[in-house]
């Protein structure tokens, strides 16, 4: 193929791409919102497509599709919902797939208060923990579901402060309300490496994997831009930048 | 039984709350509102849209503030550690202080109406016949300002009850210390059990009716007594 070919073909691939760009909607849970705006983009330069990307909670977003909010695609902070939603007929079926496994960290803003094993737990030399609330995030079951395997869940339990998410946690543990508190951390590294504060890395066989699943939502069908997002997700490009915030494949 | 235990729980620290709030916003407003209402400084203005500033705030920006500055960080939490009260977010005393903040302008604004509208001029009968300010206020301006106290009493009350996101911001969802009846709402929603999520708003409902139809019909009375 020489150069002008190979240009010119170039050229109408790319006009084939923006005659068939579509937008997608997407509904994204909190806690991914730094590595989904990346990939929204990465998505947009590769496929021609656009995401509009609405960030907020997994259970709210489940109670506005079911009043038939427009989402498309929705990536969740769990793997019931989507499930959930499958099952009840609001999901394309078998379009449900693992994005990201998030890890937990045990946090302090402050640095030398956490150290590297979390032995800090049973020294207790300090009057707050923050988590998110276990009910509703899947990080406050995790780091709940860890504390009992280290056996201080009892000692611990008057020391809690729950945030609605764990977003909230985060919140807590930044203002120094609470010294340390267990966090995703997501939520704490940057390029690689905690970026402030003192952290232990929970070892993941101390709590159940947590699955953040997405899914093709039934509005979103028949639109190639939903599949296509759905697809980009698994790419490897896509896979890098969720990896380099922190969370697992 | 519609409700679980920590739904009672909730309904019982939201009922404490409230209650401390309207006795604390009571002791505070009073002198407060009365400034307002007879002060001719430039600075009335000031203190008076300060007082008013909740109604307009989105209580998120109330919660994070307190959350920065009750922290062991700002100024408010170097002074309540220097006063050996520790810090103040995930405690009652915290959401207290939080509540007052949020329900003072429905404490202050009632009553600063009433002492305008029962004016200087009793007051000045009153010193007439000796009595002395203090007296002449307990005697002569409180009671003529009743409807104001009552007014205020009710809201600041209610509007405590129906707080949310300022608890969302500094409460910690600790069951018995700030859990209250909004946030545990919330929490029924988030974790898809709409049945008791039905139970608690339409009791919230209710309550709420019920309160603006007593003051409706409270105002009315008093009205025609004063009229």
């Amino acid at each position: 193929m020489d150069l002008r070919r190979a240009i010119l073909s170039c050229l109408l691939l790319a006009g084939a791409a923006a005659a068939h760009a579509a937008e997608v909607s997407v509904a994204v849970a909190a806690n991914f919102t730094a590595p989904m705006q990346k990939i929204a983009a990465a998505f947009e330069q590769a496929t021609g497509h656009k995401a509009v990307l609405a960030f907020g909670s997994t259970g709210r977003f489940y109670a506005q599709v079911k009043n038939g909010a427009p989402f498309q695609v929705l990536l969740a902070a769990d793997d019931e919902t989507p499930a959930k939603l499958e099952a009840e007929g609001l999901a394309v079926r078998g379009s449900r797939f693992t994005y990201a496994t998030g890890r937990l960290v045990l946090w302090s803003a402050s640095a030398g208060l956490v150290d590297g094993r979390g032995e800090v737990l049973r020294t207790g030399r300090f009057e707050r923990l923050a988590i998110a609330d276990p009910k509703l995030a899947p990080y406050g079951a995790a780091a709940l579901q860890a504390m009992d395997r280290l056996g201080v869940a009892d000692a611990l339990r008057p020391r809690l402060v729950q945030g609605e998410s764990i977003g909230q946690a985060f919140q807590f543990v930044a203002t120094g309300n609470a010294p340390l508190g267990f966090v995703a951390l997501s939520q704490v590294m940057v390029d690689g490496g905690i970026a402030k504060g003192s952290a232990w890395v929970v070892p993941a066989d101390l709590h159940a994997p947590i699955r953040q699943d997405a899914v093709v939502l039934a509005a979103g069908k028949d639109n190639p831009a939903a599949t296509a997002l759905a697809s980009f997700l698994r790419s490897d490009a896509a896979k890098a930048i969720i990896r380099a915030h922190g969370y697992e494949l | 039984m519609p409700f679980s235990a920590s739904d009672l729980q909730a309904i019982w620290l939201t009922l404490k709350l409230a209650t401390a709030t309207t006795a604390a916003l009571l002791l505070l407003a009073t002198p407060l509102a009365w400034w307002l209402a007879h002060a001719r400084t430039r600075w009335s203005a000031v203190v008076g849209a300060v007082v008013a500033l909740p109604l307009v705030l989105p209580p998120t920006v109330l919660g994070f503030y307190l959350l920065v500055a009750f922290g062991p960080q700002g100024w408010g939490g170097q002074l309540t550690q220097a006063l050996g009260i520790g810090l103040l977010p995930f405690t009652f005393g915290g959401l207290l202080l939080a509540s007052i903040v949020y329900s003072l302008p429905f404490a202050v604004q009632p009553l600063q109406h009433a002492f305008q509208a029962v004016g200087r001029r009793p007051m000045e009968v009153a010193a007439t016949l000796r009595a002395r300010p203090l007296d002449a206020f307990v005697h002569v301006a409180l009671p003529l300002a009743r409807p104001g106290f009552v007014t205020a009493a009710i809201l600041s009350f209610a509007h405590t009850v129906g707080e949310f996101g300022v608890v969302l911001m500094i409460g910690g969802n600790i069951p018995e210390q700030t859990r209250v009846v909004s946030t545990q709402i919330y929490g029924h929603v988030e974790a898809l059990e709409y049945g008791q999520a039905h139970w608690l708003s339409a009791a919230m409902l209710v309550f709420s009716f019920v309160v603006l139809l007593a003051l409706a019909l409270l105002t009315r009375r008093t009205a025609r007594v004063y009229a």
